[in-house]
């Protein structure tokens, strides 16, 4: 870095190329190459800052100026304005949204101010396929460490002292995980990252392996020396060619400097990886699925025991990780398990990463410190509801967890708590619904989701949620009945109770949960056979307004039906029996003349 | 020992055991659908998918299945709670609400453990209605039927297909509810590597996989006045056909059977035993040949359809092994319309050869177009132990009121070698009778070969012959008799002769017997009901039958011959891998 006087950071997520990060990648390089600036300032493709929102994302060091919303055609002003004449460039600064102005840098973003970032550490600032880069930010530094001055059980140790706690979902204490695996007598064992990140919205896995994969990658030989593998696959969904690419380089180079391998920094040890790609299998990501399908076998879940720590791939003991959960590893061996217990709460300690989706002005992806409650995370950090609406629900845990209303906003954030009120952490999903979500809706959609996804071994899932869905889809249409309400509530408890794996177990969460906190919506949809929210088609009605529609027949001529009758400059008229409530009418006039209800 | 708790009774039991298996050492029922533990062929269904044995474990969130759930120590169990009791209706009524409930005119009906166990669990109304999936049924092949709308995912036919026959066939396809067994690449079954043993079809538990019927050909051919029918049974047959009427497995029914078949109104009722005989003949003198000649050995026998087509497709680098003999039913077919044809002055045409097996494989093979003569196929009609069960039933005889009657002649007349031929080691035990007493000029005292009886999945023996050591294998099952042919491809083995029968058990476990519903020791009693039936038998050796010594004498000439080939020999055919 000491022969350039500038670096340009550009984000390469997966969000902010679809937003053209890479054309404008390539007219910073060519502008600055026109400039003759190539030996002063160099353009980094970075992995995921997190603030999607405002993506594409440039910061500029060593200066820190965090340029918003970046088009390819501003190349040219950051390049004459920003690097040669020093000025920063006032419209693509973060326009503060409670009146502050413009803000220079990003600690100064309400959306960073809470923000504790340890997985997410080098995301948004190294060159993710550039080992060197990742290396001078003390990458692998904790593997030197472990394999030379700790023995396997310190290494453990140092997990379990840290209380870290699998984020993919369960929970489960990472160090006892490792111990279980250590202790489980094999020739062969196996370490599994588990990057088949699949919850609808949440994208936590794939920013870390796009932005920086060596953390994955070290903290898996990590994890191969404390529990005795010399051999880790990272199972992976084939959707993510990016993180794939990024992997592919991160390996090779890995391995090209010795880090993994055969006899890795000259202690003996022996560990290499493998990439294994999932097609897409929503339920892949249960661990005991996902090592049938590393097998090459159908992708279908298990009865536990045997745990994979005693029986997993090829019948060997297998310790299997989410990305996350990795990401945290090599800082606690740089910082101390005592600094990680620091963070977050003493049951969950540490911080979670969140993918702040929906109704929030602040999309993106976020590092919160555990115990942090869902206002800070919803209000501050994502900027509240977007368009002023009002807030009625955030959904965690993803597909299958639970909504949870503003009664409970106040509440920590940790795997206890967010179980005790009927939903879970999940892998980090955090949807938010305004008013205009219609409960049944949302529900109705998790529960199509997970119906799709289920991979159809036990009856509960493959019947019982689709009977569930089938209820649920005659409630939106304004066909369900009181006996249908009280159906849902059994047969769902019934699928928790009975289902194999935890897709199935917690597939009828969405709905028990808005049943139990939304149920005076659920009775308009049964009794007045009324969707509230104005979202459940079947049940609208779109009329027209005599005094305020002005005859301009706009309605009638985008109805598909059609169904509009009247003059020009007279008042027209829906058919309501052949209305088919496509809505077309009703975005199309300009006079407000008609109505939904 | 696991010291444990089951509604509140005491009971200890091994390490390693399920739950299920705790609570039946009470003599606690739960009942089970997708489970099934055929322990001694390897065949066990512990998939967990039904969720119909859940039961309450202290301590535990959810209720737990019983038959893959392993006892731990101080465990507190609970099997017939309410909990329990309404997880298994909503259960059993989300099977029905996907359910073409047809009962009464089902193929399964009455044997369907469904059904059972909704009468069990009294369901009278299905609470949750919605879609009913449905498929085509794959009528394509001539031996299974395969109607997916029945199936209940509990997937033992996959086990046993993948895991113990290693046919590699059945497989589950797409997910969430549209999830249905299919064949390889979803193929109808015909244009599969399916072997048709009809193995997933013996455990299957409602009618979702049932035998392609040949009942309605049989009872036309009966009714036609220009025909002559005549009719043979399986060894296997005459030991189990009396579960369907109520007796115990392994009663030998061989009298009554023929009265029956008399009553059915067959012309005459032969035995395919005798065509065992004869086999045994052509066989036996094969392998001395190749003895003798330095031919390739092993040889290996060829009365098993389902291996026969097993190794057309897995071992068709090595056609030159087995046995060009054919499978005994098809040489019964192939003497009856020339040799009977002829001395009873019926023209062939007018025969019609309906075989009695315990097998759906044997359907397959009546039709494979090398096993006829002058463009008649050897037999006609292939009905299985059930399907002959099913047309006393109909032609209302109570086979067991029935007085004993004796085969008729000429083709009834058999030895206890050829009886031993229903189960697995009976053929080449058999062929060493003979092959023995020919090759060394003495008579054999001791004629029953204990090492090659039993369960074992393969099975070894070394018979001193004259001053040679003869190498005997025997493997039921076809993922046996693929490890033995591994072996063998591999230059591992360095056997003599081996005998190869596609179900386990052999044919007493056949795909066309009357269900087992996962009790091993149905099979094994009907092992002991043949071993009986040899040990009672005056002759026990084939080549003292003295209705083949007259059939060589009057019309084939010598054993291996140029008539025995024409009319008793075959050749294989090269078939696509998957």
């Amino acid at each position: 870095m000491s022969n350039v006087r500038m670096h340009l950071l550009v984000c390469g997520g997966t969000g902010c190329t679809s937003s053209d990060s890479l054309k404008l990648l390539d007219h910073l390089n060519e502008s600055i190459k026109q400039h003759g600036l190539s030996e002063e300032v160099e353009v980094v493709v970075t992995g995921c800052f997190g603030f999607c929102e405002k993506g594409p994302i440039i910061k500029v060091y060593p200066d820190g100026v965090f340029y918003v919303s970046v088009k390819p055609e501003d190349a040219e002003d950051i390049v004459t304005e920003h690097i040669i004449k020093g000025r920063q460039i006032d419209r693509l600064l973060f326009t503060d949204p409670h009146g502050k102005g413009k803000l220079e840098g990003q600690k100064d973003l309400p959306f960073y101010k809470k923000q504790i970032r340890i997985a997410l550490r080098n995301c948004g600032f190294i060159d993710p396929e550039n080992i060197h880069e990742s290396l001078a930010a003390d990458g692998y530094k904790a593997l030197g460490k472990c394999l030379t001055e700790l023995t396997p059980d310190e290494v453990i140790d140092t997990v379990v002292q840290s209380g870290l706690r699998g984020r993919g979902g369960g929970g489960f204490p990472t160090g006892l995980k490792w111990k279980y695996t250590r202790k489980s007598k094999s020739k062969e064992k196996y370490i599994i990252c588990n990057a088949d990140e699949g919850d609808p919205g949440a994208f936590m896995d794939r920013s870390i392996l796009e932005g920086d994969p060596h953390s994955v990658l070290e903290a898996m030989a990590i994890a191969g020396y404390a529990i005795g593998a010399e051999h880790g696959y990272i199972y992976i969904r084939a959707e993510y060619p990016l993180a794939i690419h990024r992997l592919v380089v991160a390996i090779d180079q890995a391995r090209e400097l010795g880090l993994l391998g055969e006899d890795i920094l000259g202690t003996g040890f022996n560990f290499d990886i493998e990439l294994r790609y999932g097609a897409g299998a929503f339920v892949c990501g249960e661990e005991t699925a996902l090592i049938h399908s590393i097998e090459g076998d159908r992708g279908e879940p298990f009865t536990k025991p045997p745990f994979p720590a005693e029986s997993g791939v090829w019948n060997q003991p297998t310790c299997v990780n989410n990305v996350e959960t990795l990401a945290n590893i090599s800082p606690i061996f740089l910082k101390g398990a005592d600094w990680f217990r620091s963070i977050g709460t003493e049951k969950s300690p540490g911080t979670k990463v969140f993918a702040l989706a929906g109704k929030v002005n602040n999309v993106g992806l976020v590092e919160v410190p555990m115990g942090i409650t869902l206002r800070e995370v919803i209000f501050n950090i994502g900027g509240g509801i977007k368009n002023n609406k009002k807030f009625k629900a955030v959904q965690t845990g993803g597909p299958s967890g639970g909504c949870i209303t503003e009664e409970y906003l106040d509440i920590p954030i940790d795997y206890e708590t967010l179980g005790s009120i009927g939903s879970m952490m999940g892998s980090g999903g955090m949807i938010v619904m305004d008013e205009d979500n219609c409960m049944v809706d949302i529900a109705k959609f998790y529960l199509e989701f997970t119906v799709d996804e289920s991979c159809g071994k036990c009856t509960p899932c493959r019947i019982g949620n689709k009977r569930m869905f089938e209820i649920m889809v005659n409630i939106a249409k304004g066909k369900g009945t009181e006996q249908d309400l009280s159906d849902l509530r059994e047969l769902g408890e019934i699928i928790k109770d009975t289902s194999l794996c935890g897709l199935g177990q917690t597939a009828p969460n969405p709905v028990l949960s808005t049943m139990k906190y939304f149920q005076d919506e659920y009775r308009a949809h049964v009794i007045e056979k009324r969707c509230p929210a104005g979202v459940c088609q079947d049940l609208l009605i779109y009329h027209i307004l005599p005094d305020k529609c002005v005859g301009c027949t706009a309605c009638a001529r985008v109805c598909p039906v059609p169904c509009i009758s009247g003059e020009v400059k007279k008042v027209h008229e829906i058919d309501q029996e052949l209305c088919i409530k496509c809505g077309a009418c009703f975005a199309k006039c300009k006079f407000n003349a008609i109505e939904k209800r | 020992m696991i010291h444990m708790t089951i509604n509140n009774q005491k009971v200890a039991v091994e390490d390693g055991s399920t739950i299920l298996e705790a609570a039946r050492k009470l003599k606690i029922r739960i009942p089970t659908l997708c489970h099934l533990d055929l322990h001694d062929i390897r065949m066990v269904n512990r998939g967990a998918s039904c969720r119909v044995c859940v039961v309450e474990v202290e301590g535990r969130r959810n209720l737990a299945p019983s038959c893959s759930t392993p006892v731990m120590e101080g465990m507190v169990v609970t099997t017939n709670s309410l909990r329990c009791i309404q997880a298994r209706r909503t259960i059993i009524e989300l099977f029905l609400s996907n359910h073409p409930k047809d009962c009464l005119v089902c193929e399964k009906s009455l044997g369907c453990e469904l059904q059972a166990l909704a009468a069990e669990y009294h369901i009278r109304s299905i609470r949750y209605q919605g879609e009913r999936a449905t498929h085509p049924i794959d009528v394509s092949s001539r031996a299974i039927i395969r109607n997916m709308d029945k199936c209940i995912m509990c997937r033992r036919c996959e086990t046993m297909c993948n895991e113990v026959q290693t046919v590699h066939v059945l497989s589950a396809i797409n997910r969430g509810f549209d999830t249905y067994i299919a064949a390889s690449m979803n193929m109808p079954m015909n244009e599969s590597t399916c072997v048709f043993c009809g193995q997933c079809v013996a455990v299957c538990p409602t009618a979702a996989l049932t035998e392609v019927s040949h009942i309605d050909n049989v009872w036309n051919a009966l009714n036609d006045k220009n025909k002559i029918v005549v009719v043979q049974t399986a060894p296997a047959v005459r030991v189990a056909l009396g579960e369907e009427f109520g007796e115990e497995p392994g009663t030998i029914v061989t009298g009554k059977m023929v009265a029956a078949l008399r009553r059915l109104g067959f012309d005459k009722v032969f035995d395919t035993d005798f065509a065992a005989d004869l086999t045994i003949m052509e066989e036996a003198t094969e392998f001395i040949h190749r003895l003798k000649h330095g031919g390739k050995l092993p040889i290996l026998t060829s009365c098993c359809p389902g291996w026969v087509k097993f190794f057309e497709h897995q071992f068709n680098d090595m056609l030159d092994i087995p046995s060009t003999s054919k499978s005994p039913h098809e040489m019964f077919g192939a003497i009856a319309k020339s040799y009977y044809a002829e001395k009873m002055g019926i023209p062939p045409q007018n025969i019609c050869v309906v075989s009695v097996m315990p097998c759906l494989a044997k359907k397959y093979e009546a039709a494979r177009p090398e096993l006829s003569q002058d463009g008649l196929q050897n037999v006609d009609e292939v009905i299985t132990t059930r399907e002959l069960a099913r047309m006393l039933k109909e032609a209302n005889i109570d086979l067991m009121q029935l007085e004993d009657e004796d085969y008729d002649d000429p083709l009834g007349e058999s030895t206890g070698a050829s009886v031993i031929f229903g189960t697995t080691g009976g053929v080449i035990e058999a062929a060493l009778r003979t092959a023995y007493e020919w090759l060394t000029n003495e008579t054999l005292k001791k004629v029953e070969f204990h090492d090659l009886r039993g369960f074992d999945g393969i099975k070894e023996a070394v018979i001193k012959i004259n001053d040679m050591d003869v190498k005997i294998a025997v493997a039921h099952g076809l993922g046996n008799a693929r490890t033995l042919l591994e072996n063998i491809r591999e230059g591992k083995a360095d056997y003599h002769g081996i005998e190869i029968m596609a179900c386990p058990g052999g044919c007493i476990g056949g795909g066309g017997q009357p269900y087992h519903h996962g009790d091993i020791n149905v099979i094994k009693k009907r092992m002991e009901g043949i071993y009986k039936e040899d040990k009672d038998k005056k002759l026990r050796k084939s080549h003292e039958n003295p209705y083949i010594k007259k059939l060589y004498e009057e019309y084939l000439g010598e054993p291996y011959g140029e008539r025995a080939h024409e009319l008793l020999h075959t050749h294989y055919v090269k078939r696509k891998k998957m």
